[in-house]
């Protein structure tokens, strides 16, 4: 009974949050920045921060996550981070090496109000930043927003910074993956290898945060997106961007920037999103869909027909980012599943509220929604009135162990399991996924719960 | 292995046992632009004060600092559990232009009707410092308001580095100790600082003393309890642990209450023997408290002897690379491998001072490497040089050592088992063995390289 502290009585709080579904910016940048291959993402601010992010990370993939901080001491604080800014430059590019600097800032360096930028500048004028090395910069300040943010923040300046246009129109596709898995975009990408569609893809994270063990340290990974790569995002056809918190903004900014179209989509979660997501690449490339994908969707087709039995009319509690949330609520509403209780911890704007009550209008139910919220509410929702699933990161497993309700975690983070940065929940397959994953703690609970008389071996 | 460069300004924090003659830089604020292992003051007050299981911890500044620290630690409570929870005054935009005491003091208000917290600790953090929230003055109006005490705690992350933090966490702490009656405290008792509870080691430690004989007033902060620290200043002896996060609150107590310290470690068979007799000679007037003790050792080392022994079999000879937040615990844990037949070769700490690395190097062969404040590089360069069988260390260095297909013992938060006491140490063996002799690196490239060497 950790959670013996939750009131049912739900009150109105405006000056507290209570067990955050949300976290702050910069780490968002950082995730975001470890996607462009050879880059070291650098904190703008003191080194706490800096520590948390990295450590909160390294236990979300268990995966080595390297980036370097200002250091800020109270004199930075005081009269400003810039001599900190171009020491941290010189030292990097002297001893690291990376190609590219990603600075995002802090709550601290935002409120004294350091000019990335003109630092940057003069760090280039001073000869700090060695020809032919990047210097991008993002701002993240965390009273403002969330983690999404800050992701999106970071992977708009990648256009910012790169995109480029020649005039010379490619065949690619820009493909923009919100803050998902690397094993989400290498799905993304597998999509778009097999229907034939030469595309860029960024950030990158696969290969960078699910690497294989090799006997050495490399601070730069194999993967992410090369610097070339985002030069030519500019000289694309067009641009697909998935989930509008996290991957919007950088896809608008190429259009405008470089007038390269876009098109934004939901994350491509269940059998409606990979659907609207593969007919939009094909649509876009001029392909047809290859047969292997049309034998992935009949796949899944076939297992919702075979379990649908086992779903229908299940209540569900989801949490998480909205994103994440809004496709994985068509997902369960498309699988006759009831998602009754929602929580986005990051804000997401009244458009994106409406947006998700359409998703769940004919559900016959009342549906409790609120973004942002907090864990503390949606416990309390579900205190009140019991789900039969709970999806969401780990901290869920308080409330999933208080309540004794099955659980499935998807999202970030997820501290506790492992399989999320290796096997992704997008496309037909990852569709499957989730839909093995959820068929599995619900008939767990039900063989669990099965009386000698109720027991049954074929389900 | 190519070299890597070093910083000029961190060559005077890297040394080699035997090349030249040992003067460690040390105590510094990180480079700006290193990546450094370290975190701020905040993380360190935090820490301290976490597993104080009845009392409320608001962090007041902007989301991310509540949300990192949310039950990460694992300090675990035989009681209530607020501890374990995240409270946040979430601060935005309008806050920092506004400033925030408003919503803080609304926060307070509202928790401690809902809650009935023994106390409130308040952390101010990095954004705080900025905007200039009269915290304390918040505070003493809600402590008057409440009738609990409710207690800031100026971790502004900026201002220092992990171990100010702590300084931060004792000065809050000391403001509790001396509220409660002393009756029930006998003159033969101890506090025992600095002990976080982390999978229950106060409990094995607790249960030593009073095996003893000897009372144990309070354990700052395992499994702590605010009525229990208020009474602390009538124990006879303050027992401090390790590095020394509450040696400042020792300090304190000392001056104000002439209570005597000393410092100990739980970590090791001779460290931890060596704990319980250093406090058994402090009660002198009562000889059959030492023949308790020794008993209680003599049991205690030949419960886990023979399964050391076998253990040790198979380490002998095996290398450790050690980096961990303080020196004190590195001396331990060199110890603990001596006792394994593992030999230490490289060592390292996020905020020891000119003192621990002198002890450091005379504990250490020649060769061995010794560092302050390392960043990753450094350490997996050496790692690789000196050919290390296992790395200790916290959790961004796990990674780090499996990627090279090396063995890791976490000796920080991330851990569920006790490593201290003599159960602990036999936990620790277990685990820096099945690490060690784990059947996955002969599939590990480094290991395959290294055989076909
Ligand atoms: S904001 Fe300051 S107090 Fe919070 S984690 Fe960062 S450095 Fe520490
Ligand atoms: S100060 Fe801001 S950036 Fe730093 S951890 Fe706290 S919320 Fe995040």
């Amino acid at each position: 009974m950790l959670l013996r502290h939750t009131p049912t009585e739900i009150k109105e709080r405006k000056a507290l949050t209570v067990n955050p579904a949300k976290t702050c910016q910069p780490i968002g940048a950082m995730y975001a920045s470890l996607g462009i291959h050879g880059c070291l993402p650098h904190s703008h601010g003191s080194q706490g921060c800096y520590a948390y992010h990295r450590s909160a990370l390294t236990r979300h993939f268990k995966e080595p996550v390297v980036a370097a901080t200002s250091a800020f001491t109270e004199g930075a604080s005081v009269f400003g981070g810039q001599a900190n800014l171009l020491q941290s430059i010189d030292n990097i590019f002297t001893v690291y090496n990376p190609d590219v600097i990603a600075v995002h800032t802090t709550c601290l360096s935002e409120t004294i109000g350091d000019d990335i930028p003109q630092i940057v500048a003069k760090a280039r004028a001073d000869g700090k930043a060695p020809a032919g090395k990047y210097i991008i910069h993002a701002n993240t300040p965390s009273y403002v927003g969330s983690h999404v943010t800050g992701y999106s923040n970071m992977v708009k300046a990648m256009v910012d910074y790169f995109a480029t246009s020649t005039g010379a129109k490619t065949k690619a596709v820009n493909l923009i993956p919100g803050f998902v898995e690397p094993s989400d975009m290498a799905e993304i990408q597998r999509i778009a290898e097999v229907m034939g569609v030469p595309y860029i893809m960024f950030p990158d994270t696969s290969k960078v945060l699910n690497g294989p063990l090799t006997g050495k340290y490399k601070m730069f990974p194999e993967g992410g997106t090369t610097i070339e790569d985002l030069h030519m995002t500019g000289d694309s056809k067009g641009t697909i961007a998935l989930g509008r918190t996290g991957a919007m903004a950088a896809a608008r900014a190429l259009d405008s920037k470089c007038k390269v179209p876009c098109e934004i989509l939901d994350l491509p979660i269940g059998l409606q999103g990979t659907d609207a997501f593969v007919d939009k690449l094909r649509l876009m490339a001029g392909v047809n869909v290859p047969d292997v994908l049309n034998l992935e969707r009949g796949q899944l087709v076939d297992c919702i027909s075979d379990w649908h039995q086992y779903l229908y009319g299940k209540r569900v509690g989801v949490v998480g980012d909205p994103d994440q949330v809004l496709a994985l609520t068509k997902f369960l509403v498309s699988l006759d599943m009831k998602p009754v209780h929602i929580v986005s911890g990051s804000p997401a704007g009244k458009k994106y509220v409406k947006a998700l009550e359409e998703v769940v209008a004919d559900i016959g139910e009342e549906v409790n929604i609120k973004v942002p919220g907090d864990m503390l509410l949606f416990h309390q929702w579900i205190k009140n009135d019991p789900v039969d699933l709970i999806i969401g990161n780990t901290y869920c497993k308080y409330i999933a162990k208080d309540e004794d309700i099955p659980m499935v975690r998807h999202g970030f983070p997820i501290y506790d399991r492992m399989g999320h940065s290796y096997f992704s929940t997008m496309g037909y397959r990852g569709a499957m996924r989730l839909m093995e994953q959820i068929l599995g703690v619900l008939m767990d609970r039900q063989d669990r719960d099965a009386t000698d008389i109720t027991m049954e071996l074929v389900m | 292995m190519p070299s890597i460069p070093i910083l000029k300004s961190r060559e005077a924090q890297i040394h080699t046992k035997g090349e030249k003659p040992f003067d460690m830089t040390c105590g510094k604020h990180s480079v700006a632009g290193s990546v450094s292992q370290r975190a701020c003051v905040f993380c360190g007050s935090r820490v301290v004060l976490y597993p104080i299981a009845d009392a409320l911890h608001l962090i007041h500044g902007p989301i991310g600092c509540a949300a990192y620290t949310w039950d990460i630690r694992g300090a675990l409570s035989s009681g209530p559990q607020l501890h374990r929870l995240s409270f946040s005054t979430d601060l935005r935009e309008r806050d920092v232009i506004f400033g925030g005491e408003k919503k803080l003091e609304a926060a307070l208000d509202e928790l401690i009707d809902q809650y009935k917290p023994k106390a409130a600790f308040v952390y101010s953090t990095c954004i705080v410092g900025i905007i200039g929230d009269d915290v304390a003055a918040v505070c003493s109006k809600m402590q008057a308001k409440k009738g609990i005490p409710v207690l800031p705690v100026h971790s502004e992350g900026f201002k220092g580095t992990k171990k100010d933090g702590y300084k931060a966490a004792c000065d809050a702490l000391f403001k509790l100790v001396g509220k409660g009656s002393t009756e029930d405290v006998s003159p033969i008792s101890i506090n025992i600082l600095g002990e976080f509870n982390i999978g229950g080691e106060a409990w094995l430690i607790k249960e030593y003393y009073e095996r003893m004989g000897v009372q144990v007033v309070s354990v700052m902060t395992g499994d702590g309890r605010v009525d229990e620290i208020g009474k602390s200043h009538g124990a006879a002896l303050n027992v401090v642990q390790c590095s020394g996060a509450l040696t400042f609150l020792a300090e304190m107590m000392k001056e104000e209450y002439d209570t005597p310290y000393i410092r100990v470690s739980y970590i090791g068979i001779d460290d931890m023997a060596k704990s319980l007799y250093d406090v058994a000679a402090r009660f002198p007037d009562n000889p059959e408290i030492m023949e308790r003790t020794r008993k209680i050792v003599r049991e205690e080392v030949e419960a886990i002897l023979p399964e050391l022994n076998g253990i040790r079999k198979d380490l002998e000879g095996k290398k450790a690379a050690i980096y961990v937040g303080g020196a004190f615990k590195a001396f331990s844990l060199i110890k603990a491998l001596n006792y394994l037949g593992m030999k230490v070769v490289l060592v390292g700490s996020q905020t020891g001072n000119k003192e621990d690395y002198k002890t450091l190097q005379e504990m250490c062969d020649d060769g061995t490497i010794i560092l302050d404040d390392a960043n990753p590089l450094e350490l997996s360069k050496y790692i690789i040089e000196k050919d290390a069988d296992l790395f200790i260390g916290g959790v961004k260095e796990r990674p780090i050592a499996f990627k090279m297909g090396i063995g890791f013992c976490d000796h920080n938060h991330e851990r569920k088992i006790p490593l201290a006491g003599f159960r602990g140490m036999l936990a620790f063996a277990r685990e820096v063995h099945t690490s060690v002799t784990s059947p996955v690196w002969q599939f590990c490239p480094a290991r395959l390289g290294n055989k076909e060497e």
